[in-house]
């Protein structure tokens, strides 16, 4: 076999392979992990968010996306654009500055670093002198201002980032110009907030911690005016025409100030505690925005009252009777307002509230009634119930995309029809090639349906199969019932809920037939629901019927959970896939593998018990099969689950947790619970790390055998029809592959269509393979007479494949961890093989029969293996004759769980979580490549850009 | 036939007699009066020294401390180059060890009939590599006993042009008792393990090595450099004394490259041990399939395939010819069989018959 590892010395095949294959990993869909933060460019209208590892990614209109990231791999602390400029200023927690442009390279817009730079100070000051707190890009393009944790504000040149030391403004400074008697030094401590004058450019406003704030001519290095507040000041933020500004504190108040010439030291206008009279926490964060109408928007972020409500992560909206403090499922990040930014218009007039929360992005349409939220076309939150498995759909048929589309439409009439507001840059990349879907199933029992044709990875429609059951969830437990009258007037918004009311509900295997509409879906607790796609709203009941995989043998106990009960009687389900059966396994094991043929009406499941055949059309059981060794006891006690059982305590922790927070609203104080809970899980996991760390590293070589624990286990299903008995007659065909290294494959009688309903399903067992190096078998394949892979079931009858070739002799291929093995059939004797683990020391992890088109030439494609295995390399692998073509280092091998993650598409592409909730795409083909290719053009930027201020938004915020 | 037994008694260490009672007295304490055996005893150094006269078995005695370890052979078995003296002049392949745990011997290939001996290890490529390494060759064809060994990481020292460096390595951590790899005696604790079946495991992590030994459990072949270096083959150009104490020259032959290495190999010899795998065919007859159900009467049809009446009646038809190994794959067949406690059926090991390829239960 060693001449297969051999580089092929055909040139001629060399160069094909060149135009057929390539690696690339072309976008990360999805939102991005740990945010941490978020800066806006009005002018460009564009957003950048920044993240704990230092990456920065920026976002226009859908396709309009550029990322960078920082060398140094630190948190993005503050992010500010420069005005009426390509170009952003970062800040990191190291202190450090990066100054990044957009520039134009062959036709597309890039992202790129340009300068870096470190405020450093005076040799032997401490660190906090030069610790930037506050950032200020001044309108003029052409300085930075820097405000310090010392009290000092130094300036700096643009793009060079040299300091010009004359003008900075020390705290020393700003006292001699106050005459005030309880200004001390220590008033001009850390500079919470700069604000640019929105009219004047020559005056900036400055803001303390300790509450003074001094408004700076800059001209004359004086004191306009200054403003003394009695609580810790947080931020501030300027009206509009510049007369007013509005300050907001550490006790959940917030203060206007006017700004008039005539008196230097002003009283405030106004002070507020909204959420008062009991203590409140900080506002970090405020807006005052004006309208047509008179009525301001006032919005803040946080203020809530300390002891009842201080764990909300909320953003308040105040426009005048109505209030509405929105409550986000996580810690907001940081948030913007989209407004009016034509220098010449008179109001700010906001349009929408953007606010990035740690685990999703949420915009709010202020201009429609009701405030309602916009659908965001990218950033989707995949991890809104953690992903448990994913299936990759390619080229769907039209009418299946337009009914899932308008199945999904009528679950979104909730959200605003506004479009979406942040629409910077013009996607160039060409249509995507065509309709691709990405399922992926969840903890909760939810399968969301993903438009992954395309840079942007969007929500299509959301399945649950919860409906079907009987959980322990109470529907009414819902933070949502709130009565009228409740203050704060909370409001729920968002989708990220991690906690799922019931782990055995989570989605294991997923099926489409794209063709015929037909879904399987198979979860933690042994259910397989078949689903039909309906387009109106139906009642109906789900018909249930039990497959014992362990067909009476006596003396086994199933030590596992149970299987989720079922709901009596008709169930109301919404347009969209509708389950109309449940095949429930016995016992309730997680099930492992599942397949579906549309064209004969059968699905086959297999759990680490045995797999079955079912019938849907006529809704009976064809067979089972115990696949289970009667000494493997742990397969018997369902070890999975104990496994697990960390996990689940820790969402049962969690899960009490939820329950008290919503209980606690009346009765306060329950706050401990969770700090508690976390200090337990901190114990324990460092108690597993010491037993980590003691245990030592050695592995035990020992041959496998059949007495091994999880021989049983069910890893692969294939329908294939195929020469199973004699090489005269072809029949359908099941194939099953389990862990131990064993192939069943059953002979299948299915009744003509004109009879389907009359006469049974019938199989037998036609084979037993038993490959003697015992490893899992992860891959089953028939290859047709012309070496072609079998089409997939209804293909052929819609005219999308040639029918297979049934005169020249089939073959089989059989994958297994450690060897690819290609069988004669129907004798299955062994014809070749490819051994990968004896060889490098790697395992099949995931398996897949891609199309490679040539990027030459349009009438030239083969049929390859694409192959992930344990050390997150990617082979590609030739059909039928096994010769290694390519190898790729794609996921770290560390990464175990992107590994797990993977899945391939049929035509070359892949997709792998990077984070729980980020899919990497990557392409391993030169013709089908998805990745976002976008320009953003300068707009024209104003004559009058002194008077262009209201745009530049400054998101000085401390974190 | 080749079983060991054990006896143990005590001899007056001062007086020990003639050789001649001794030799009756072994005879008579392992009821074997009627055979001709050949006595040996282990030295200090382990090597084994015959006992033939009155003197060498004085020197036996007054060496034993305090046990004295007596071996007995039958006179027909004994290799003489295997005693002390005349030490080994090994050639390639030369080594079979005998299944057999408790009588160390390291007798000649030509020693007894091929058919009373399985090969369970032997030393092969000797003439090609380093002397201070060894290629150890585990056959588990048929035999029930596990590898049982564990492998670590660690480190070890080599020679680079720039001097001394200290790279990772693959180490054996733990033989288990009674396992082949330690029934041979050819692989101990803290032995570095250089190359799995030819490729060098440098660069791997152990888990990968793990899972190339394991994929080639059914013929390992592993390439150590013993952690005890006393007892490696010395080649016939060497002179060595009766302990086998070697000289220890790691340096020069430590990177062989692997294709060097590889063309030693056989094509035969690599792929001779491809493993067969079983093929049942269970359509051969008409197969009788229950009466199916319909589903509301919550009776559920089932085929058991795997039902010993039907798997007695199916051929078995291996793929591959090699006799040996066939029958390796029936004996595993036969145990999976046996062990599986749904059926109660006992299969008598003489009900086998053999006929070319297609074996009949």
């Amino acid at each position: 076999m060693r001449r297969f590892l051999r580089p092929g010395h055909d040139p001629v095949r060399e160069r094909l392979k060149r135009d057929l294959f390539q690696f690339n990993k072309t976008v990360e869909h999805g939102f991005p992990h740990q945010p941490s933060a978020l800066g806006y460019s009005p002018f460009l209208r564009l957003m950048a968010i920044g993240t704990r590892s230092g990456a920065i990614k920026l976002y226009g209109a859908p396709g309009v996306e550029f990322m960078g990231l920082h060398e140094e791999n630190n948190t993005v602390m503050q992010i500010h654009f420069i005005p009426d400029q390509c170009q952003l200023v970062t800040l990191l927690d190291d202190n450090s500055l990066h100054l990044w442009s957009l520039k134009q390279h062959g036709g597309a817009s890039e992202l790129r670093e340009e300068h870096r730079f470190t405020l450093k100070g005076p040799p032997g000051s401490p660190p906090s002198a030069t610790q930037v707190t506050a950032v200020l890009p001044h309108s003029s393009r052409e300085v930075l201002y820097l405000g310090t944790e010392s009290g000092n504000i130094f300036v700096v040149e643009l793009p060079s980032f040299r300091v010009l030391e004359d003008r900075t403004i020390t705290p020393e400074a700003v006292l001699q110009r106050i005459p005030e008697d309880n200004c001390n030094r220590r008033s001009c401590e850390l500079v919470e907030a700069l604000r640019e004058h929105p009219k004047n450019p020559d005056q900036i406003l400055i803001g303390y911690s300790r509450a003074l704030i001094v408004l700076w001519d800059l001209q004359n290095n004086k004191a306009i005016h200054h403003f003394l507040g009695s609580q810790q000041l947080e931020n501030l933020y300027w009206q509009r025409d510049g007369s007013k500004f509005i300050s907001c504190h550490y006790d959940g108040s917030y203060t206007q100030w006017l700004v008039s010439s005539d008196n230097r030291q002003s009283e405030p206008l106004e002070n507020t505690v909204p959420y008062g009279p009991f203590p409140c926490k900080a506002i970090s964060k405020i807006y005052w925005q004006t309208t047509k109408n008179g009525l301001p928007y006032i919005i803040f972020q946080g203020g809530m009252p300390r002891a009842s409500y201080g764990d909300r992560h909320s953003i308040s909206v105040i426009h005048g009777s109505q209030q509405t403090a929105f409550d986000f499922t996580s810690r907001v990040i940081d948030f913007f307002i989209i407004f009016s930014s034509d220098p010449a218009a008179e109001f700010d007039d906001p349009s929408a509230l953007v606010v990035l929360a740690e685990e999703e992005l949420v915009v709010i349409d202020l201009k429609s009634a009701g405030w309602p939220a916009v659908h965001p076309p990218y950033l989707a939150s995949l991890h809104c119930s953690a992903i448990t498995c994913s299936h990759h759909v390619s080229n769907i048929p039209l009418k299946l995309w337009e009914r899932i589309i308008s199945a999904g439409s009528k679950q979104n009439i909730h959200y605003s029809s506004m479009p979406w507001p942040i629409d910077g840059g013009t996607n160039i990349a060409p249509d995507p090639p065509q309709r691709d879907l990405l399922l992926t199933g969840h903890e909760d029992g939810t399968v969301r349906f993903w438009d992954a044709s395309g840079v942007c990875l969007h929500l299509l429609y959301k399945l649950s199969t919860v409906r079907v059951f009987l959980t322990d969830a109470d529907p009414n437990d819902n933070m949502n019932t709130l009565g009228e009258d409740e203050w704060p007037p909370l409001r729920k918004v968002g989708t990220f809920d991690p906690y799922s009311d019931d782990p055995r509900l989570g989605i294991q295997k997923i099926y489409l037939c794209k063709y015929s509409g037909y879904l399987a879906v198979a979860g933690t607790a042994g259910q397989v629901l078949v689903m039909e796609l309906n387009d109106e709203d139906a009642e109906h009941v789900v018909d249930h019927a039990e497959a014992d995989l362990l067909q009476d043998q006596e003396g086994y106990r199933w030590k596992g959970h149970e299987k989720l009960k079922t709901r009596d009687g008709p169930v109301r389900f919404e347009a969209g896939f509708q389950p109309f059966v449940l095949v429930q396994c016995q016992p309730p094991a997680v099930v492992t593998s599942l397949a579906l043929h549309s064209e004969w009406k059968l699905v086959a499941f297999g759990t680490s018990h045995g797999f079955g055949l079912f019938d849907h059309q006529q809704k009976r059981l064809v067979f089972v099969k115990c696949t289970l060794h009667p000494s493997d006891q742990l397969a018997l006690e369902g070890p999975l689950s104990r496994v697990k059982s960390l996990k689940k305590s820790l969402r049962q922790s969690f899960r009490r947790i939820r329950r008290s927070r919503v209980s606690s609203r009346k009765r306060r104080g329950a706050g401990g619970n969770a700090s508690e809970v976390q200090e337990a899980n901190a114990k324990f996991d460092q108690e597993a790390l010491q037993e980590m760390e003691l245990a030592p590293v050695q592995r035990k070589i020992e041959a496998r055998s059949a007495e091994d624990s999880f021989t049983g286990f069910v890893r692969t299903l294939y329908f294939a029809d195929t020469f199973l008995r004699d090489s005269s007659r072809h029949c359908p065909s099941l194939w099953a592959g389990t862990n131990g290294g064993t192939v069943y494959a059953f002979c299948l009688r299915v009744p003509p269509a004109e009879r389907r309903m009359d006469e049974p399903v019938r199989a037998e067992q036609a084979k037993e393979i038993q490959l003697m190096h015992r490893a899992p078998v992860v891959g089953i394949l028939v290859l047709d007479g012309r070496s072609t892979p079998l089409p997939e079931p209804l293909e052929v009858a819609h005219d999308l494949s040639k029918s297979p070739d049934m005169q020249g002799s089939h073959q089989l291929l059989v994958v297994s961890e450690e060897q690819f093995k290609v069988f004669t059939l129907p004798k299955v004797s062994s014809k070749l093989k490819l051994k990968l683990t004896a060889l490098e020391g790697c395992r099949v992890r995931k398996v897949t029969v891609a199309n490679f088109g040539s990027c030459k030439t349009d009438d030239y494609s083969e049929n390859d293996l694409a192959v992930l295995t344990n050390l997150g390399d990617i082979q590609i692998i030739s059909l039928p004759f096994l010769k290694l073509q390519i190898r790729y280092p794609c996921i770290r091998k560390e990464d175990v769980s992107g590994i797990a993650s993977c899945v391939f598409t049929k035509y070359g592409q892949g997709f792998y979580l990077i984070s729980p909730s980020e899919f990497e795409r990557f392409s391993l083909s030169t013709k089908w490549l998805v990745e976002p290719r976008c320009i953003v053009d300068m707009p024209e930027v104003t004559s009058n850009n002194h008077v262009h201020k209201s745009g530049t938004e400054n998101a000085a915020r401390k974190s | 036939q080749f079983g060991a037994e054990f006896r143990r008694f005590s001899l007056d260490r001062y007086k020990p007699g003639k050789f001649e009672d001794f030799y009756k007295l072994i005879l008579h304490i392992h009821h074997i009066a009627n055979l001709e055996v050949m006595i040996g005893y282990a030295d200090v150094h382990g090597d084994l020294l015959p006992i033939n006269n009155d003197d060498n078995f004085f020197k036996a005695v007054s060496s034993a401390h305090p046990l004295l370890r007596v071996f007995i052979q039958r006179q027909d078995e004994v290799d003489y180059s295997n005693f002390g003296t005349n030490t080994l002049s090994r050639k390639k392949k030369a080594l079979v060890t005998l299944r057999n745990d408790n009588l160390r011997r390291r007798p000649h290939i030509n020693i007894s009939m091929p058919h009373d001996f399985r090969p369970v290890s032997s030393i092969i490529d000797v003439d090609i590599l380093p002397e201070t390494h060894r290629r150890v060759r585990l056959y588990r064809h048929g035999c029930e006993k596990p590898l049982g060994f564990y492998i670590r990481d660690g480190t070890s020292v080599r020679v680079t042009p720039h001097g001394l460096e200290k790279v990772p390595g693959i180490f054996i951590s733990r033989m288990v008792p009674g396992g082949l790899a330690e029934s041979t005696g050819l692989l101990a604790v803290n032995d570095e393990v250089l190359e799995v079946n030819g490729i060098e495991v440098a660069g791997k992590t152990l888990d990968q090595v793990t899972d190339m030994m394991i994929a080639n459990s059914h013929n390992l072949i592993i390439t150590v450099k013993p952690a005890n270096q006393r007892n490696n083959i010395i080649r016939s150009s060497r002179m060595s004394g009766s302990s086998g104490q070697s000289t220890d020259s790691t340096a020069s032959h430590h990177s062989l490259s692997t294709s060097h290495v590889l063309q030693n190999f056989h094509p035969d010899e690599m792929e001779s041990d491809e493993e067969a795998d079983i093929v049942i065919e269970g359509g051969l007859e008409p197969q009788h399939i229950p009466k199916l159900h319909s589903l509301t009467s919550n009776s559920l049809s089932r085929i058991n395939g795997s039902s010993l009446s039907h798997r007695l009646q199916r051929d078995l038809v291996l793929n591959n010819n090699s006799g040996r190994e066939s029958n390796g794959n029936i004996h595993k067949l036969l145990s999976s069989l046996k062990t599986d406690p749904r059926h109660s059926l006992v299969i008598p090991r003489g009900g086998i018959e053999e006929d070319g390829t297609v074996i009949t239960l």
